[in-house]
């Protein structure tokens, strides 16, 4: 019987290949929370309008709350629990730790990832490109003002370290 | 938790695979592209397809190919499309309807096929199973009266994809292929004007390209209003495509509506403005013409008589900027996006 189906294959989450099992119909979301347990991406609103699940697959931001986790075996998928380095924090983490860029905290799992990706492709971003590229993250936090000014604070000190290595 | 209903899955390597495998399912397997559209209309139950046959895997969609025009493959993300060079310079109305489409995110994943073929919307449908049974459902899914005008014999629900306008303004045209063969039509005649069937398309067709003629002397833009400078949907979008000669009289002229009807509207708007330049007087009247087609319901976001009022400022701010008016001011304030 098809409903009692499950599908097996590796998926490859923050440089690790793992075996998972799970019912075939699972977003990526459900399968990370559900199936691997890695609940740090968040579960807002299902439907593509809030931003709390992004993730990256193969370096880009997208909404895991949407794609049928069948469709990313072999492709890399980085989450917030694989930001930090060990116990040392990545310094978009740092930065908004220090300057107030996470309040409720629940959009910033969302919010660190898809910052990751835009200082991976531009190093200096300027305001209007840092909004732009968190323009899918909703806050009902901050306002905002705060998660700019992190991101700013986190390119200086990865051009800084960049410098000085 | 909204879960997806059960489906079984393929994932061809090729178009003629899919083909195969869509005619072999019959009507109730669906293609999936970046499943943005899809997904969410599957958790709330307005499509429960048996099978789903993704086009994730088929590279031959994803090409962008030179001629005497464009040809775009229909699995290109929204993301590929903009930051196609090709289609910044010479199709700018596509561009920027495609850079407005939902966010960052969704671009990513959403594909030019998916954004053509996008469901019909309306605020009495795009709700969870529980809500819609609460209203006794209505005629687009599970029930059989329109409550947005329930004397309707058809289904009112908006067409609101954005590059749709845009690209018909462009005059592009797209080509279906089945295991039976293939067919090329101008994407004008791909819509029909009914909420529940807005689509020719066969089910067993699969839109694998989209072909744009070539724009030598033509200029085009897109303007889109929404509540938010993000996420949202258009409650109207304008496109319009003209082509001067080069004393800036008006060769051919198209505009094309969107969120105003259940199909993309390629409106007779433009056909005032040939052999005129582009006086304030001309764009006033063609405005008026544009305003006098469109027909929004009062099924999405915004005032329904505003949002009739607004086409012709819309039709203006972007004959405007056609003629060549400094338009970036206005646009920041509508868009809230440099484009
Ligand atoms: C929060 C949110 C906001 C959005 N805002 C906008 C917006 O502002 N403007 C807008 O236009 N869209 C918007 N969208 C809708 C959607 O993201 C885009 O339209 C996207 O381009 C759809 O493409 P897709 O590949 O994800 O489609 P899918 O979901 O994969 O498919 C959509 C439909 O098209 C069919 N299909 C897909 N590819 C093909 C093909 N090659 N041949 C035949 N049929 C095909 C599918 O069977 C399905 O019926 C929004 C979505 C969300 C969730
Ligand atoms: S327009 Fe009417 S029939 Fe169509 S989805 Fe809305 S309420 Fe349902
Ligand atoms: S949970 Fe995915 S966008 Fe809201
Ligand atoms: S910190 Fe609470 S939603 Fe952003």
């Amino acid at each position: 019987m098809r409903a009692m189906q499950q599908v097996h294959l590796k998926l490859n989450v923050n440089g690790e290949e793992e075996e998972v099992s799970f019912a075939p119909y699972k977003t990526l979301l459900e399968v990370l929370r559900e199936d691997m347990n890695l609940t740090g991406t968040k579960h807002g609103c299902e439907l593509g309008e809030c931003g709390a699940c992004a993730v990256l697959v193969d370096g880009q931001p997208l909404l895991a709350c949407l794609e049928l986790a069948v469709e990313c075996e072999g492709r890399a998928i980085e989450t917030i629990e694989g930001l930090a380095n060990g116990s040392v924090l990545h310094p978009l983490q740092a930065a908004f730790a220090d300057l107030g860029g996470a309040q409720c905290g629940y959009c910033t799992p969302g919010i660190l990832m898809t910052a990751k990706a835009l200082l991976e492709a531009e190093p200096n971003p300027s305001r209007e490109r840092i909004r732009e590229a968190i323009s899918g993250n909703l806050c009902r936090c901050t306002g905002y003002q705060q998660i700019y000014e992190s991101i700013e604070e986190a390119a200086r000190r990865i051009n800084e370290a960049r410098v000085q290595a | 938790m909204m879960r997806l209903p059960w489906f079984g899955f393929h994932a061809p390597r090729t178009v003629a695979e899919a083909a195969k495998i869509l005619a072999g399912e019959g009507p109730q397997a669906m293609l999936i592209a970046g499943g943005t559209d899809l997904v969410p209309n599957m958790k709330r139950r307005h499509q429960s397809p048996q099978t789903l046959v993704s086009l994730r895997r088929v590279d031959e969609l994803k090409k962008i190919t030179n001629g005497s025009g464009l040809k775009l493959g229909a699995g290109l993300s929204l993301t590929e499309v903009i930051h196609s060079d090709k289609v910044r310079a010479g199709y700018t109305g596509l561009y920027q309807a495609a850079a407005q489409v939902a966010t960052v995110h969704l671009r990513n994943m959403g594909t030019l096929g998916g954004n053509l073929c996008l469901d019909t919307r309306c605020t009495y449908l795009n709700q969870n199973y529980e809500w819609r049974k609460a209203i006794d459902f209505c005629m687009k899914k599970d029930g059989d009266i329109c409550w947005v005008a329930t004397a309707s014999k058809r289904c009112l629900a908006v067409s609101s994809t954005d590059t749709a306008p845009a690209l018909i303004s462009l005059g592009a045209k797209v080509k279906l292929v089945s295991s039976q063969g293939e067919r090329e039509v101008l994407l004008a005649d791909l819509y029909a004007n009914d909420g529940i069937d807005y689509i020719v398309r066969r089910p067993d067709e699969i839109l694998t390209e989209v072909s744009l003629p070539d724009t030598a002397g033509w200029k085009s833009t897109y303007w889109k209003l929404r509540r938010r400078g993000a996420f949202d949907f258009p409650v109207l979008g304008v496109a319009a495509a003209i082509k001067f000669a080069p004393d800036g009289t008006v060769e051919a002229a198209r505009i094309a509506l969107g969120a105003v009807s259940s199909r993309p509207l390629a409106t007779k708007a433009g056909d005032s403005l040939i052999g005129k330049k582009l006086t304030d007087e001309a764009i006033a009247e063609a405005g008026g013409k544009a305003q006098n087609v469109a027909k929004p319901m009062d099924n999405t976001d915004l005032d329904i008589y505003w949002r009739k009022d607004v086409v012709s400022s819309f039709v203006g701010y972007a004959l405007r900027e056609l003629r060549g008016d400094d338009m970036r001011d206005t646009r920041m304030r509508i868009s809230r996006q440099a484009l």
